[in-house]
C-alpha cells in the first residue's frame, strides 16, 4: 500500500511539472502578447529564416579569398589547399602575375561545395592567409549542382 | 408537429457543427498546448493572406493535406469492411453527444426547448454502449486491412477497450445510485441542490473515488497516449496500418472527438453539467448570504459558458495528461484495468451502497 502510495505521488508530481511549465510559458506568452516584452521568453524557439542566432567567432561558413590592398586575390596559387583538401572540391588553375614578387595567381579558383565538407583545412594550410571560411553565409541551397560550383576570385 | 421535428433537426446540427468545430480546433489545440508544455511555440505558420492569428488555420491545412493524399486501398484488404471501418468508429462516438445536455432550456415563441437534443431514458447506458461499440471500428479496420500490425493493433485494441468498459460502467453505477436516474438531464438537475450547505452538490463531491476510476478507465476508452496500445506508434503502428488520406484523417478525427464526449460526459455526470455553483432560476443565492439577480437570458448564457468552459477544461486536462505520460506496457494496462481500477469501482459501489442504507 505505502508504493501504491509513492506511485500516485509521483503520477501527481509529473503531471504538475508539465502543468506548472503551461502556466508559467503562457503567462510569459500573455505578457509579450500585450507588448510587455520581459527578459524571459514563453519559449526557446528561434523562428530561424526570421530571427537567426548569431554564428560563433570560430564557425565555417562559405569560403572567401581575402583581397590585397590593390583588390585583387592575395592567392599565390601554390596549391597547398588543393593538395590538403580532404573531398578534393577545390580547382585551381594558375596563372603568370604581373608582379615578379608573386609569381603567381589564380586564373581560376573553384570550390565545389557539392563535395566540401567545411573542415576548414585549406585554411589552415594557406600560407598567405589568402582563403578563409568567415562569409557568415550558411543558407547554400541550390537548385542546381552548377550553381553550387562557386569561383572564389570573381566577386 | 413540423416545427418540433425542424427544431431536433436545428439542435442536433447545431450540437453536431460544435462538436466537429471543437474537435477540429482541438488538433490545433493539442499542438500548442504541448509546445508551451515544452517550452516550444508550436504550429504557427499557417497563414490565410499573412494573417496568421497564432497558426488557428492550420487544421485547415491539415484538412486540405488530407483531401489531396491517395486514399490508398492494399489490393489484399477486404475493401467494403476497409472502407467501412473509419465510418463506425466516427459514427458511435460522434452520435453520443445527442445524449448530451448542452444549458437547461430556452423559452422561443412561447415553447420550452431543453438544449439538449435527445432526452434519452436511459442516456447512460446509450452512451456506453455507443463508446462501446466503437470498438467495432478498430476490430473491422484492423481486420479488414489484411495487416499483421494492423491485425495486433485492433486486437489490443479489442482487449483493452472492452476491459475498461467493465471498470467504466462500475464507476457509473454509484454516480447512478446518488443521483437515482439515467437521464442526464436529471443527473445534472439533481447536481444543483447544494450540500452541507455550502458546497455544490457535484458528483465529484459525492463519488471522489467514482470519479477517479472514471478518468482512468475513460482516459483508456479514448486510447491515447498512456494507455495507446492499439495504437503504439513506434513499435505496431496499429490498427490503421494501411490506412491513409481521409480515412485516417477519419480515424484520428474520431480520437478527438473521443477527447470531446469524454470531457463532456466528465462535466455532464460529476462537475454538475450546466450548473453554475449556487446559481439558481433567479439568480445568484450564496451561501454566506447575498445574492445577485439574473435575468432569465443571462442564467441560460452563464450556464451554457459554465458546460462550455468544463468541457474545455478537460479537453486541456487530456491533452496535459497525453504529453506527460510515457505508454503503459500491455500487462501492466491490463493489470491496471482489472486488478486495480475493477475492484476499486466494486469497492465504491459498497460503500456508496452503505452510506445510503446507513443515512
Amino acid at each position: 500500500m505505502g508504493s501504491a502510495w509513492t506511485v500516485i505521488k509521483e503520477i501527481l508530481r509529473g503531471s504538475a511539472i508539465t502543468a506548472r511549465h503551461f502556466f508559467v510559458n503562457m503567462t510569459f506568452h500573455t505578457l509579450r502578447l500585450f507588448g510587455l516584452r520581459t527578459a524571459r521568453r514563453g519559449a526557446v524557439t528561434v523562428q530561424y529564416p526570421e530571427e537567426a542566432k548569431p554564428l560563433g567567432p570560430r564557425h565555417r561558413s562559405l569560403h572567401r579569398l581575402r583581397p590585397r590592398p590593390d583588390g585583387r586575390p592575395s592567392c599565390v596559387a601554390c596549391m597547398l589547399c588543393v593538395t590538403v583538401c580532404p573531398s578534393e572540391c577545390l580547382t585551381v588553375e594558375a596563372a603568370e602575375d604581373p608582379d615578379p614578387e608573386v609569381q603567381k595567381v589564380p586564373a581560376r579558383f573553384v570550390v565545389d561545395l557539392n563535395r566540401c565538407c567545411f573542415c576548414g583545412l585549406c585554411v589552415e594550410a594557406c600560407p598567405v592567409d589568402a582563403i578563409r571560411m568567415d562569409t557568415g553565409e550558411i543558407r547554400l541551397a541550390a537548385l542546381d549542382r552548377k550553381a553550387l560550383e562557386v569561383r572564389l576570385d570573381k566577386p | 408537429m413540423a416545427a418540433d421535428v425542424l427544431i431536433v433537426l436545428a439542435k442536433a446540427v447545431l450540437a453536431m457543427t460544435w462538436t466537429l468545430l471543437l474537435a477540429l480546433f482541438l488538433t490545433w489545440v493539442e499542438r500548442k498546448e504541448s509546445a508551451v508544455m515544452q517550452d516550444r511555440i508550436g504550429a504557427n505558420r499557417a497563414s490565410i493572406f499573412g494573417l496568421r492569428l497564432f497558426g488557428l488555420f492550420q487544421p485547415f491545412a491539415d484538412a486540405i493535406k488530407m483531401f489531396f493524399k491517395e486514399d490508398f486501398v492494399p489490393s489484399f484488404a477486404r475493401k467494403p469492411l476497409h472502407w467501412l471501418a473509419p465510418a463506425v468508429s466516427f459514427f458511435c462516438v460522434s452520435v453520443t453527444m445527442i445524449a448530451v445536455p448542452f444549458g437547461d432550456a430556452i423559452r422561443l415563441f412561447g415553447r420550452r426547448i431543453p438544449l439538449q437534443v435527445a432526452d434519452l431514458d436511459a442516456a447512460v447506458l446509450f452512451v456506453l454502449a455507443m463508446l462501446g461499440l466503437g470498438v467495432y471500428g478498430i476490430l473491422t479496420g484492423g481486420w479488414a486491412s489484411a495487416n499483421r500490425f494492423g491485425l495486433i493493433g485492433s486486437l489490443r485494441g479489442a482487449a483493452q477497450l472492452i476491459s475498461y468498459e467493465v471498470a467504466l460502467g462500475l464507476s457509473l453505477v454509484g454516480l447512478i445510485m446518488v443521483f437515482p436516474s439515467l437521464r442526464l438531464s436529471r443527473i445534472v438537475e439533481y447536481q444543483g441542490g447544494l450540500l452541507f450547505g455550502v458546497l455544490p452538490k457535484w458528483g465529484i463531491f459525492l463519488q471522489p473515488l467514482g470519479f477517479a476510476v472514471f478518468f482512468l478507465a475513460g482516459l483508456a476508452e479514448t486510447k491515447r497516449v498512456p494507455f495507446d496500445l492499439p495504437e503504439g506508434e513506434s513499435e505496431i503502428i496499429g490498427f490503421y496500418t494501411e490506412y491513409s488520406g481521409l480515412k485516417f484523417g477519419l480515424f484520428m478525427f474520431t480520437d478527438f472527438l473521443e477527447v470531446i464526449v469524454f470531457a463532456a460526459l466528465a462535466a455532464t455526470l460529476f462537475f454538475g453539467g450546466w450548473q453554475v455553483p449556487w446559481l439558481g432560476d433567479g439568480g445568484f443565492v450564496f451561501p454566506w448570504g447575498g445574492r445577485i439577480a439574473a435575468a432569465p437570458w443571462a442564467v441560460t448564457v452563464l450556464r451554457v459558458l459554465s458546460f462550455n468552459l468544463k468541457v474545455l477544461f478537460f479537453c486541456w486536462l487530456q491533452i496535459l495528461v497525453r504529453w506527460t505520460y510515457p505508454r503503459l506496457r500491455y500487462d501492466q494496462v491490463m493489470d491496471l484495468g482489472w486488478k486495480v481500477l475493477v475492484p476499486a469501482g466494486a469497492f465504491n459501489i459498497l460503500a456508496t451502497g452503505l452510506v445510503l442504507a446507513v443515512r
